[in-house]
């Protein structure tokens, strides 16, 4: 047993109200630049609808993530070191900008400039690439917003695999919901392992997969590598870029920009403790359906005493097993069975997770007969079609999507059976194997919300992992030659040679 | 003593050695002062039409090219008289298999710069660099493919032998070393002089993701596993085993072989 920790995330699509806060703080903070006008490190998709990039979820074409051969082995969808070498000239699975979409402004200025005319003035669109006019735009970040599009398109989702899809195209029979969508930050990253120049790297202390500016190369082979499509190129500095996990402001404890931002308090971070030496046989599981719950068997128990013994001889900090202990994140995917990883068949063994949405029971006649006695009205009468959550979160396997659902169900009888009739009916919390003290528990967190409740984050070690007289006069980030940290060895000029002590490679 | 003072001596006697430092000296430099700035600045993202034949056809016609070179000038004479091979042997070599990779080449090169001159969104994001190394590149590609009409007319190998022990005297320090290529044809003079500049323009440019092309393989293949993790650790965990160094006291994740 080798222990690690990692700061997961949990987001309660339940709760999610497509506002698209998450988006725009993190773009405003991390992506407002050129070359990354196209990159949205966080960005919510309308499902169904085929995503942005466009139909990303698509491997028989974009060829992300990893495959588990004939042999049994287990390497990059894309190819094997062999393979995407050869590739280096021309990457067969790269998307192209307009598989994002052309990144365009408008011409607001021409709104004050213009000369009195007899129509009204407009701000026509250019694009942030050459600058020039463009006539019409075919795409954007979010083309298919509350459904937008013809369903002959739209149904084109990955999702609808093994659903009689024709019906949900009519409008009473349609249904929606919302998709926030980030890096990953995979224990098993696609991205890491097609990089032929190393430069993209797991961060032992807690899990965050960034990508070493300075080593990139611009390969782009991490591009494709994704499954999720969330490492993008910038074609400006020709570098690959992708989300921090604001590793700056998780290292001193905050949450990210877009949990922080979130006003439908649907995001939670928090730690997990797992096993590095299980991740390569979890990852490698035969059966896709199994995949899920092999995962879950990569995750350590933070209250087992001999996990707390082997975090402690690996240099897990005591904080960090107490905040493991009291993760929202430990809670909703191990204890309550409720959040559920995306895309569990692309083998990479994402971290960051997602509670299903309910949605309204499809018949309206039985909508009427429910909640007379606190019963739970059968899950696959909700509206959005079980197979279609399965595919998007276990493999298709819709029996722990179901629990869910239904655990999320009972929280609702529960509690309203509790606070408006005045009972404390432990049978509904006993049919979904859980007790009245969980399901009050669930209900703190995944209802009411607290900011204490959804951000249980450790601080960094600095004493640990920074030599305070590196920092000392130095200037945070740079794009590494601006700033000299007053340390003067190392270097063939005299200077020093790297801004900050950089991360160590673990042997 | 400058009243025979000859062009020949400068481009063929001076500038191998003014390229040669500026190349290693530029490319140290800039890799240790500006990593940033070290990339292959693909335009795949931008637009992928003609760059997949383009490049794939100018890459692979190019490094034929390259090592033909590389081999063909930096093998001792001594050598091939050693291993009892012919000089028209040798000669016949070069023509048969530098010609086509040439031609691949410039195929390659011809659609990778219509497309970098054309293509807005390309033409819009090009350096001056890119394009003029572009350029150049396709300059001497026409050049070098040239060149095969005059060493048809001499198929002996005498010519070719000239210039091995051109380059060979340069790499030896041989200050008269310009002396053997002085009359050769102009064609040949400046393909060489070509050369010359292409290298001293090589780290200033994004030439320099050769390196990293050559360098790449190796280091991936050699990478146990695929997976790197690292850390910020300073000081080496009490569990960590005796003998191994700092910081690397815990063993790599390999989730895949």
């Amino acid at each position: 047993m080798k222990v690690r920790a990692q700061i997961g995330m949990v987001l309660n699509l339940d709760k999610c109200i497509g506002c698209h806060t998450c988006s725009v703080t993190c773009k405003n903070v991390w992506t407002s630049r050129d070359g990354v006008e196209y990159a949205w490190f966080n960005n919510v998709e309308t499902k169904p609808g085929t995503g942005y990039p466009t139909d990303w979820e698509n491997q028989a074409r974009w060829n992300g993530g990893w495959v588990r051969t004939g042999s049994g082995k287990l390497q990059p969808k894309q190819g094997g070191k062999w393979r995407i070498l050869a590739n280096l000239f021309a990457n067969p699975d790269l998307p192209e900008i307009d598989d994002y979409y052309e990144p365009f402004d408008f011409d607001y200025d021409h709104l004050k400039s213009a000369p009195a005319m007899e129509a009204f003035p407009t701000a026509r669109p250019r694009s942030r690439i050459t600058g020039e006019r463009m006539e019409k735009i075919e795409k954007g970040p979010n083309w298919e917003e509350i459904l937008g599009g013809e369903f002959s398109k739209r149904s084109q989702d990955y999702n609808f695999e093994g659903i009689q899809k024709e019906m949900y195209g009519e409008y009473e029979n349609t249904f929606m919901m919302y998709l926030p969508r980030l890096c990953e930050h995979c224990l098993n990253p696609a991205c890491a392992a097609s990089c032929p120049s190393g430069a993209i790297y797991k961060r032992e202390e807690d899990g965050i997969v960034l990508i070493d500016q300075e080593k990139c190369r611009g390969w782009r082979m991490c591009v494709s590598g994704c499954p999720y499509k969330k490492v993008y190129y910038n074609w400006s500095t020709g570098k690959s870029e992708k989300c921090t996990m604001c590793y700056p402001r998780i290292e001193s404890g905050n949450p990210t920009v877009c949990s922080e931002t979130c006003v439908g308090r649907i995001r939670y971070l928090g730690v997990m403790l797992y096993d590095a030496d299980k991740i390569e046989e979890a990852a490698n599981t035969e059966a896709e359906g199994d995949l899920y719950d092999a995962q879950l068997g990569v995750f350590l128990d933070p209250n087992d005493p001999q996990v707390i013994a082997a975090a402690r001889r690996d240099g897990v900090p005591e904080d960090w097993i107490k905040g493991a202990q009291e993760s929202p994140i430990w809670k909703m995917a191990m204890e309550w069975k409720v959040a559920f990883p995306l895309h569990p068949e692309y083998r990479t063994l994402p971290m960051v997770w997602y509670v299903p949405p309910l949605s309204p029971i499809q018949n309206a006649a039985e909508a009427g007969a429910i909640g007379t006695d606190g019963a739970i009205p059968d899950v696959r009468s909700l509206r959005i079609p079980l197979r279609y959550l399965a595919n998007m979160l276990t493999a298709g396997d819709e029996a722990p999507v179901a629990l869910a659902l239904e655990r999320m169900l009972a929280m609702r009888a529960y509690m309203r059976a509790k606070s408006i009739e005045g009972v404390q009916d432990d049978a509904i919390a006993e049919r979904v194997g859980l007790t009245g003290r969980m399901i009050e528990d669930m209900y703190k967190i995944m209802a009411l919300a607290d900011y204490e409740d959804r951000f249980v984050i450790p601080t960094t070690h600095r004493e640990q992992v920074e030599d305070a007289y590196d920092l000392k006069g130095g200037c945070g980030f740079t794009d590494g030659n601006g700033c000299s940290s007053g340390i003067s060895k190392g270097s063939l000029f005299g200077g020093s040679k790297k801004p900050l002590k950089m991360p160590q490679e673990v042997q | 003593m400058f009243g025979n003072f000859d062009i020949n001596f400068i481009i063929f006697g001076i500038m191998p050695y003014v390229a040669l430092t500026v190349l290693l000296v530029g490319s140290i430099a800039r890799y240790e002062r500006d990593p940033f700035t070290w990339k292959s600045s693909s335009s795949q993202l931008l637009r992928r039409k003609q760059l997949v034949w383009g490049s794939i056809l100018f890459h692979v016609g190019i490094i034929i090219v390259f090592f033909g070179h590389l081999i063909g000038l930096f093998t001792p004479v001594w050598v091939l008289d050693a291993l009892g091979v012919p000089y028209w042997l040798k000669q016949w070599m070069a023509v048969i298999v530098g010609g086509p990779a040439g031609v691949i080449a410039l195929i390659g090169s011809t659609m990778l710069l219509h497309r970098r001159l054309t293509d807005p969104r390309i033409r819009v994001t090009s350096s001056y660099a890119d394009i003029g190394i572009m350029g150049l590149i396709w300059l001497q590609l026409v050049i070098g493919l040239l060149t095969i009409t005059q060493t048809l007319q001499h198929m002996d190998g005498a010519e070719m032998v000239r210039f091995m022990s051109w380059s060979q005297s340069v790499v030896s320090w041989n200050i008269n070393a310009w002396v053997t290529v002085v009359d050769v044809h102009w064609l040949y003079k400046l393909h060489i002089f070509l050369g010359l500049l292409i290298t001293i323009l090589f780290p200033f440019t994004r030439l320099v993701h050769m390196i990293s092309g050559f360098a790449a393989p190796v280091r991936y293949l050699l990478r146990s596993g695929y997976q790197i993790v690292r850390t910020r650790r300073q000081k080496p965990l009490a569990s960590a085993k005796p003998g191994q160094s700092a910081p690397a006291q815990t063993t790599t994740a390999k989730p895949a072989e």
